[in-house]
Order: structure tokens, then sequence, then C-alpha cells
């Protein structure tokens, strides 16, 4: 119960900061990514600003071994990148580009956003759903 | 305009509070689409409510903060093809990467993860290579 109170916490501290940087807003998004037109910075200043306080939350989490709730810490990855990881975010970044919305902030926008919003999530969660299936029909990436 | 890397700052900096919380009370990587996508491939079952608490918070909160800090507008299209397209890249992408601009980017590059910092920079730029194409040659966004 605890457990659940807390993750609604981060959870919803996480929607908190995602509409006060405005990642909730798709054209600061893709002002972010136009390089080559009206370049907007402001997504450096976000990424930039999440990355310290949890750059010290990583130190903390080693010293203390476990999770304050007792549980163990995740399981973390060696440095290997699989094929996967380059395809699955070039995939990614592409719907990303094309609508300006990441999971966090598509998620944070259900309850605002109108139609839209919701016609995003939906798809997103369908391309959720199929992936699993469509990796096992492309065995090639999921060996890789 | 002037004011956008402030409230930029402002909210990364929340957003880096929750990441935190969630890693050293609950234990777990604060990655969207690893939370949603696990709920709904059935990978996360054991951790179910867990994970629809956070996407519960996720939710009901900007629904009042949004409107609060005057961030209501999205500026998302109405084009639906468009929607249901980029929706699918997202959605597929982001679980054959194994996670996303929260996951990858904010709790992989803060442990300097190679893994996190080569995800970022191909989602960086496969994004600013469609905005590229389909704004400045095409002129479609």
């Amino acid at each position: 119960m605890i457990r659940n109170l807390f993750a609604a916490l981060s959870g919803g501290i996480f929607g908190l900061g995602l509409v006060v940087s405005d990642m909730t807003n798709t054209s600061k998004v893709q002002g972010w990514l136009d390089v080559f037109g009206d370049w907007n910075p402001t997504l450096a200043f976000v990424l930039g600003g999440a990355v310290v306080p949890m750059f010290f939350a990583w130190i903390a989490a080693r010293r203390m071994g476990r999770s304050a709730l007792g549980s163990p810490l995740p399981q973390l990855p060696g440095p290997v990148v699989e094929p996967d990881i380059v395809i699955g975010s070039l995939m990614f970044g592409a719907g990303w580009g094309l609508s300006g919305l990441c999971p966090g902030p598509a998620i944070a926008v259900a309850g605002f956003g109108g139609w839209q919003a919701a016609l995003f999530l939906v798809a997103m969660m369908a391309g959720m759903v199929a992936t699993p299936g469509l990796r096992a029909r492309l065995p090639r990436l999921s060996q890789a | 305009m002037h004011s956008d890397w402030l409230w930029g700052l402002a909210g990364g900096l929340i957003i880096g509070a929750a990441a935190s919380l969630y890693l050293l009370v609950n234990g777990r990587i604060m990655g969207a689409s690893g939370i949603l996508g696990g709920l709904l491939d059935g990978t996360g079952r054991s951790s179910w409510a867990e994970r629809a608490s956070f996407l519960a918070g996720l939710v009901a909160v900007p629904i009042f903060a949004a409107p609060a800090v005057g961030h209501q507008t999205t500026n998302l299209t109405s084009n639906v093809a468009v929607l249901v397209i980029s929706g699918l890249l997202v959605g597929i992408g982001t679980r054959i990467a194994n996670g996303c601009t929260s996951g990858h980017g904010v709790c992989g590059i803060s442990r300097l993860s190679f893994r996190g910092m080569v995800a970022t920079s191909f989602y960086l730029l496969g994004g600013a290579a469609v905005v590229l194409v389909f704004r400045h040659l095409l002129g479609w966004i």
C-alpha cells in the first residue's frame, strides 16, 4: 500500500514537472528538434535539470544498497549496446519528431489534451501491445 | 520565449526529484514507456498495482497543474494519420529500444550509462531528421 502511494506520488511529481517545463507543448519539443530552423533550447534545460538530482540519487542508492522500502535496487544492464537500442530509438525519435510527444508527456496530456491526445495515446499503447509479436516475427532483431 | 529555459530548468529539477523518489523509495527506474509497456504486454504483471498507481498520478496531477501554470496548450496536430503513425512509432520504438526520454535519457544519462547515451543520441537524431524532412523539405508539420 505504502509502495503504491509513493508510486502515485512519484507519478504525480513527474506530471507536475512535465507541465511546468511545458514538455506537454509539442511546438516546444519540435522546436528543440528543429536544429536547422528556429531552434528552441528549452529541452536541454529540462534534461539537464532532471539529470542533476538523479545523479546524486544514484550515488545515494549505491550507498543505501536497498530502497527505503526494503526492495532491491533495479537490475542494471551492462554497457553492451544491442542493435535493438539503435533501431528502436530511431523509430521512437521519428514518432517523437512527427508528433512532438514522447511517452511521459503523452500520458500526462491524456487528461487535458482533447481527442488528439487520446488518439495518440491509444496508438502508442497499441504499438506497445503489438511489440512482443513483432519481435517474434523479426527473429534477427530479438537475437541481436 | 526568454523565460522558456527557466520553466524548463524548474520543471526538469521537479522531474529529477520524481525520478529520485521512485528510485530511492520504491527501488524502481522511472521510465514512462517501461512502466506503461510492462503493464500492457504482461511482463510487469507482478508489479501492476505500483505501475497503475504511478500512471494514475501522472494523469491526474497535470489536469490541475497545467491550467495552474498556464501550460494547457498542447499544439498537437489534428491530422489523424500523423497522430496514429507517430503514436505507433513511439510505442513500438520505445519498447524495442527498452526505454524512452525518461528511462534512457533522465535515468540512464545520470548514471553515466553508455546504453542510455547511445539511445538518447539516436532518438534525438531520428527526431531532428524527421523535423528537417517533414517541416523544411515537405512542409507537412
